[in-house]
C-alpha cells in the first residue's frame, strides 16, 4: 500500500497515543472492571492498524521487522506456561492460584459484597492479563502486517 | 446446474426445518433452568480467588486450561500465516 | 412465541450463512459466509446465560439492593464466548490467506472455473 496524505497522517498522529493509553488501561484493570488481556489487545491492535493504513505498509515493514514481533510472542506464551508451573511448585495444584490471601505482591482479599476498586488483589491474574495482552497484540499485529506487505508486492519469488 | 440448485435447497429446507423445531425444546429466554454452579461460583469469587470480577476469574483461575488451549490455537494461527507466506519477505 | 425471539434471530443468521456457502461462486463470499454462522453461533452462547433483570456478575461499585446470587446474569456462557471469537479470528486468517494464493496461481475467483487440478 502506497502512504497517504499529511492530514490523514496528522490525524493518525493524534489519535494513535490516546488508543494505546486506553488499551493498556483496560489490559491493567481486568481484575475490577470488565475487560482482560484479550479484550486490551485487540483494542491496541486497532490502534496499530490505523498507523499502517496512514503511512503504507512498505515503511512500516522495513522498520519493524517480523523477527522482533514473533520473538514478543513467544515471550509471552512461555510467561503464561511459567505462571502455571508456578502455581504446581508454591501450591501443589497445576494453575494453583499462590499469591490470594498472602501478603506479598498482589496478596490482599477483598470484602465481601460491592466494595470500591483496591488494585493490590488479585493474586497472579494481573500477571496472566499481561502476558496474555502481550501474545495477543504481537500475534493479531504480525498477522495485519505480512497479509497487507504480501497483498502489494510485485511478484511472489 | 438445476440439478445442483434443486439438491441444495432441499438440503436448506431441511436444515431450516430440523432448527425450527428445535427452537421450542430450550427453556425460553430469560428463565435458565439449572444454575447450581454459577451460583456457586457467584458466591465464592471474592474469597477463593481474591478478584471482583466474575468472568475474568472464571477464564483465568476456574477454567484456566481452556485459556491454555486458546494461547496454543493463536500461536499456531500464527505459524500457519508466516509459513504461507516465506517467500515473499526479504 | 414471543417469548423465543432471540432464538429466532440466531436461525436466521445461520441459514443466511448457509444460503451464501451454498448458492454463491466468488470465493470472498463463501468466506462471508462463514463468517456469518460464527457469529450466529456466538451470540447463542451469550443469549443462554441470561436471567431476567439481571446485572453484570462484578462486584465493583453494585447498583444499590442487588442480590447477589440471584439478581446476575450467568458468567460461564460469557467465557465460552470469549474462547469461540478467538477461534474464529484465527479461522478466518488462514482460510484468507488461502485465498490470496489461489488468485495468484488461477487469475480468478470464480469457484466453477478451479474446478480442474491444473499444473
Amino acid at each position: 500500500m502506497s502512504e497517504m496524505t499529511k492530514i490523514v497522517k496528522t490525524t493518525a498522529n493524534i489519535l494513535f497515543p490516546f488508543t494505546m493509553i486506553f488499551g493498556l488501561y483496560v489490559i491493567a484493570h481486568g481484575h475490577l472492571t470488565p475487560g482482560g488481556g484479550f479484550q486490551g489487545g485487540a483494542i491496541v491492535v486497532s490502534g496499530c492498524a490505523l498507523l499502517l493504513v496512514a503511512y503504507g505498509s512498505s515503511w512500516v515493514f522495513d522498520r519493524i521487522k517480523d523477527k522482533r514481533l514473533v520473538t514478543f510472542e513467544s515471550m509471552g506464551a512461555i510467561g503464561f506456561i511459567m505462571l502455571a508451573f508456578l502455581g504446581l511448585v508454591f501450591s501443589a495444584v497445576f494453575f494453583g492460584n499462590f499469591l490470594a490471601g498472602s501478603g506479598t505482591l498482589f496478596g490482599t482479599t477483598p470484602a465481601t459484597g460491592s466494595t470500591l476498586a483496591d488494585f493490590n488483589t488479585g493474586g497472579i491474574l494481573p500477571l496472566m492479563n499481561f502476558a496474555v495482552g502481550l501474545k495477543v497484540i504481537a500475534g493479531l499485529f504480525v498477522i495485519v502486517l505480512v497479509m497487507a506487505y504480501a497483498s502489494s508486492a510485485k511478484e511472489w519469488g | 446446474m438445476e440439478k445442483r440448485m434443486i439438491v441444495g435447497a432441499l438440503g436448506l429446507a431441511v436444515v431450516a426445518v430440523f432448527l425450527l423445531f428445535s427452537i421450542v425444546l430450550i427453556h425460553p429466554f430469560g428463565e435458565p433452568g439449572e444454575v447450581q454452579m454459577d451460583d456457586y461460583i457467584i458466591t465464592h469469587t471474592q474469597n477463593e480467588t481474591g478478584t471482583n470480577n466474575g468472568v475474568t476469574s472464571v477464564v483465568f483461575d476456574f477454567r484456566g486450561f481452556d485459556t491454555l488451549g486458546e494461547a496454543t490455537i493463536l500461536f499456531s494461527a500464527v505459524a500457519g500465516v508466516l509459513l504461507f507466506f516465506r517467500r515473499i519477505r526479504p | 412465541m414471543i417469548e423465543y425471539l432471540p432464538f429466532l434471530v440466531v436461525v436466521a443468521m445461520i441459514l443466511i450463512g448457509l444460503y451464501a456457502v451454498l448458492f454463491r461462486r466468488n470465493l470472498i463470499k463463501l468466506v462471508f459466509g462463514i463468517s456469518i454462522i460464527e457469529s450466529g453461533i456466538n451470540l447463542f452462547l451469550i443469549i443462554l446465560g441470561y436471567r431476567d433483570e439481571g446485572v453484570a456478575p462484578i462486584f465493583t461499585s453494585l447498583p444499590s439492593g442487588t442480590m447477589y446470587p440471584e439478581g446476575m446474569v450467568l458468567p460461564v456462557p460469557q467465557a465460552l464466548t470469549l474462547t469461540s471469537i478467538v477461534i474464529g479470528v484465527a479461522v478466518l486468517a488462514l482460510m484468507l490467506s488461502l485465498v490470496m494464493h489461489i488468485y495468484r496461481k488461477y487469475g480468478t475467483l470464480d469457484v466453477q472455473k478451479i474446478r480442474r487440478l491444473k499444473e
